[in-house]
């Protein structure tokens, strides 16, 4: 029953195969018995129970929803009240947080079962999932190699099924490259299009949250129940949400594609790049036009997001002082020792390294250089998207360079863990969705396809993933041990 | 000496805004509840929680910059001033710094019967920070977040007062405004109404500014002067024995009564502006600023000058009856309930009601004889029924209960008497009683005549209509 989607799931649910408490039991057995991958930092056992058999007695009474009685997880990174909310760091290892992020109401409110909290980054800094406070999480694929991150725990536990479907929340990759080195479908939707209320920021211009699923139809749905205005997020937007799952079908006839240059050049590694061509070559069996496009500003990416993301987290973060909430040091003899050691002891090496660069990018006499430059770079990277999707309905390419790499293998080489995010940073500088579909192996590890479409283009990504996904199945591979 | 010196000050008042709630959330901005019980989630600065912009206050910010003439933004930004500080919960204060909502505007003071225009650079939105409380705690210290979020408008002027009497009056008339605009209470105790004084001197004749002091958190108009003055003459001292005066900010002690060094330039902070990416640029459109427009009460200013028009007042009047909203829009309903003549009500507002306000320490809005009261008052006297004098003995019982001053004319039995027939009677009887006076009288000592009149007001205890008792009188002196 582990291995069904949310819809297939939802039919059983409804014929009485299973109870959605037996299906969380079974979840629930799973999650111990794969302990060793570490992908979560708290199991919400009796809740997930408790939460079973109301969303039984709403199926009983056909009051449910379609995501009623399904066990989902939540990145750690998202308030749930009453429950550990950690995001990965040894600063929040105490911290119950008092209310729940908008997210995870709608969930709640949908009848999901959450199973637990996932493991992450911390502060949903890193690409490996390595700089978690509570260790690195395990590659289903591969128990040496990374999964990915920031939402390496997400990725994991749903490749391993280890829960049905998985929130993640991408700031320069962080849905797409866990989901593509897990071999899982991931949705970072357009900035604004999920509610950032209650999913503690890393950098509040770039965060978004997403779905992280086995299908794309698993993904509409998942995105169904997250997207939407709200009004105590000023920056989610006030467009309508369309029915995601009414067109999936749409028939991929005359789809234009744009293949940016610059995606396919130096860095990219042979087999990720075959592997992506015989997955365009699908496309173009279904009806589709594959043309060349340029993205000329995309090398300054890396460097304009390396500045900008900083400087919003060195300010997000300093309300992690010791004063109200979280970790605290031991004895401190005045204020400024309460602030350094609860800081020093509380934040891990990526986070803090993080918190310099921005602060200094932000200082008087630097501001000016880094921050003011940075956005103007973003401004000629929103541009490049605009022209490049002005010629194309979307735009395909690499998620990472190469396959998950090995655990240990890039964690103190900051710069070369950077340059791994970048096919994947310029889309959250501009703002444009984007999803990673799984396109193949290499290796014996997965490689994920990147679509990248409008503002607002979510059900146009999800359609064109979804008749992929119709005519092939490297998504429904799953990882030898997890079967 | 002193002579030689030019004083430089500009003024930076922080108006707590009037909203209901905080300026980034659903909390109240009530003052005076127990510690931490106004805070919310998103006062605290919880990880995940988000702020949203209270368009109340935007709108009081706009209300403030169309009143002193400025220019209102119509694209303005927040931006986030990082400080550790533990009663600052997010470690940044929401403020604005490149792009305030409100511009260049100005406002005019008058000192010593001189109108002086004082220049406003800018006018900011930010959110207030919470209370240290260093009290009770043995060797710790409480945080109070209720007043975390509370919105307030930073108003920076222009360096263009000289003395510390003209700051005071800039002040003052900043708060007598904002109070008058609705957007602030003005109450300073409890903090709603402060300022920093920048203050600098230079050598009569000098172009360049002297180093300038700051000089934070004044909470009286007391306060500010003495505050000045004294940073006046320390600078001066300090520049004539050789010194130099150095840029930092210092607390005025008022106990001592004298400034003292709360850090350095060098020990300043470095803020590290930068948009808040939470919130979106606010955006001030020509329809937002016309529906303002047209609820924009009359400002002082014009008001005054109305009232010198309209109603013929003098100056006095006519500025004692615009200093506020209330006791304005209090005068112009008892001058149209009563029919009396303007001046006249003019004078019982600024006169009697006034000092009896005064007196019980009450605000014009809290008065217990309301203008309903005192317009039947004052028509009694225009009408003839009772006396200037009578009235004001009406207006003491009024005072003291809700009775109308009909109801009171008519227990008391304070009606005037305008029976000739009465009066002439009395006057007959006091004329033959005192036969001496009247020969002194008639023999060209004019001053006897009040003599009579007090005889005559005395016997009628105060109730004849002294018109005709004259009148009378001087008939049947003759």
């Amino acid at each position: 029953m582990y291995n069904k989607t949310i819809a297939e799931l939802a039919k059983s649910l409804r014929s009485g195969e299973f109870s959605s408490v037996e299906l969380t039991l079974a979840f629930l057995d799973r999650i111990k018995q794969h302990g060793s991958l570490n992908a979560y930092v708290t199991i919400t056992e009796d809740l997930a129970l408790q939460a079973a058999k109301t969303a039984d007695i709403r199926l009983a009474a056909g009051n449910a929803e379609l995501l009623t009685g399904i066990p989902i997880a939540q990145k750690d990174i998202f308030c749930t009240e009453g429950i550990k909310t950690s995001c990965g760091s040894r600063m929040l290892d105490n911290f119950i947080a008092p209310y729940n992020a908008t997210v995870v109401d709608k969930f709640n409110s949908a009848g999901a079962v959450m199973l637990g909290k996932l493991n992450m980054d911390e502060f949903a800094m890193g690409s490996s999932n390595e700089t978690s406070y509570y260790g690195a999480v395990k590659n289903p694929w591969n128990i040496n190699a990374v999964p990915g991150g920031s939402s390496g725990g997400s990725a994991a536990a749903v490749a391993a099924r280890l829960a049905v479907c998985a929130t993640g929340t991408d700031t320069g990759g962080s849905i797409r490259q866990p989901a593509a080195l897990c071999g899982i479908t991931g949705l970072k939707p357009t900035y604004g299009r999920v509610s950032r209320y209650g999913m503690i920021a890393y950098a509040s211009s770039l965060d978004q949250g997403g779905p992280m699923t086995r299908s794309a139809e698993d993904a509409a749905l998942m995105l169904q129940t997250m997207a939407g205005f709200d009004d105590k997020d000023s920056t989610s937007v006030d467009v309508s949400v369309p029915d995601y799952r009414a067109g999936l079908n749409n028939s991929l006839e005359g789809l234009k594609i744009g293949l940016p240059k610059e995606f396919f050049g130096e860095g990219l590694s042979s087999d990720v790049a075959a592997t992506l061509e015989a997955a365009i070559n699908e496309y173009r069996k279904l009806g589709a036009t594959v043309t060349e496009v340029s993205m000329p500003s995309l090398k300054l990416a890396i460097p304009a997001y390396y500045v900008i993301a900083p400087a919003e987290c060195s300010a997000n973060l300093s309300r992690f002082d010791g004063v109200r909430f979280g970790y605290r040091c031991e004895n401190p003899v005045d204020l400024t020792d309460l602030y350094t050691r609860s800081r020093g002891e509380g934040f891990g090496k990526e986070v803090k390294r993080r918190i310099l660069m921005g602060t200094y990018a932000l200082s008087a006499g630097y501001y000016d250089a880094y921050y003011i430059k940075a956005q103007k770079v973003r401004r000629l990277i929103s541009e490049d998207f605009k022209r490049a999707l002005a010629e194309v309905d979307v735009m395909m390419g690499p998620v990472t360079p190469s396959t998950a790499f090995g655990i240990g293998e890039k964690i103190d080489n900051p710069i070369e863990m950077y340059l791994s995010d970048i096919y994947t940073i310029a889309i959250n500088l501009a703002g444009v969705p984007a999803m990673s579909v799984p396109a193949g192996f290499a290796k014996g590890l997965p490689v994920g396809l990147q679509i990248i479409g409008h503002y607002f283009a979510e059900d146009k990504l999800l359609n064109i993933a979804h008749q992929y996904q119709q005519v092939t199945d490297w998504h429904t591979q799953i990882p030898k041990g997890f079967e | 000496m002193r002579s030689q010196w030019e004083t430089i000050i500009g003024l930076e008042i922080h108006a707590q805004l009037a909203t209901k709630s905080k300026i980034f959330s659903g909390a109240s901005t009530a003052y005076g509840a127990e510690p931490n019980t106004q805070a919310c989630a998103v006062d605290l600065g919880l990880p995940g929680v988000l702020p949203v912009l209270n368009e109340q206050a935007v709108r009081m910010a706009v209300i403030f910059g169309m009143a002193v003439d400025a220019y209102i933004a119509p694209f303005s930004v927040f931006a986030r001033k990082n400080y550790f500080y533990p009663d600052l919960p997010k470690g940044y204060q929401i403020s604005q710094m490149e792009l305030p909502i409100v511009g260049i505007g100005h406002l005019d003071i008058d000192v010593d019967g001189v109108s002086k225009r004082i220049g406003i650079t800018r006018a900011h939105l930010e959110e207030d920070a919470g209370k240290s409380l260093h009290e009770n705690f043995h060797g710790l210290t409480g945080i109070d977040l209720n007043r975390a979020g509370t919105p307030l408008l930073e108003i920076v002027s222009e360096p263009d007062m000289n003395s510390a009497k003209e700051a005071v009056a800039y002040m003052r008339k900043m708060h007598e405004l904002v109070r008058y605009l609705g957007i602030c209470d003005g109450n300073m105790q409890e903090g709603s109404f402060r300022c920093d004084a920048n203050v600098s001197v230079r050598p009569k004749g000098q172009k360049a500014f002297g180093t300038r002091a700051e000089i934070k958190n004044i909470n009286s108009f007391r306060f500010v002067e003495k505050a000045i003055n004294h940073e006046v003459e320390r600078q001066i001292e300090l520049i004539e024995s050789g010194g130099k005066v150095v840029q930092e900010t210092r607390l005025y002690d008022s106990d001592k009564d004298e400034t003292r060094s709360m850090r350095s330039k060098e020990e300043a902070n470095d803020y590290r502006y930068f948009p808040d990416p939470d919130l979106l640029p606010v955006l001030v459109d020509e329809d937002f600023k016309a529906q303002i427009k047209a609820q924009l009460p009359e400002l002082p200013q014009a008001k005054k000058q109305r009232f010198k028009d309209s109603y013929a007042l003098d100056e006095e009047n006519a500025t004692i009856l615009t200093a506020s909203r209330q006791l304005g829009d209090y005068f112009e309903t008892v001058v149209k309930e009563s029919g009396c003549e303007a001046k006249m009500c003019a004078n019982w507002l600024t006169g009697d009601l006034l000092a009896a306000l005064n007196k019980a320490g009450l605000e014009i809005i809290d008065s217990p004889v309301g203008h309903e009261r005192l317009a039947g008052l004052l028509t009694r006297i225009s009408d003839g029924t009772i006396s200037g004098k009578i009235a004001k003995q009406v207006f003491e019982e009024m005072w003291q209960s809700a009775a109308t001053a009909d109801q009171i004319i008519e227990a008391k039995g304070l009606k005037q008497i305008t029976d000739v027939g009465a009066i002439e009677a009395i006057i007959d009887k006091i004329i033959a009683d005192n036969q001496d006076q009247v020969e002194q009288y008639r023999s060209g000592k004019d001053k006897v005549f009040g003599f009579f009149v007090g005889q005559v007001m005395k016997e009628m205890q105060g109730k004849a209509n002294p018109g005709e008792v004259n009148k009378m009188l001087k008939e049947k002196l003759k």
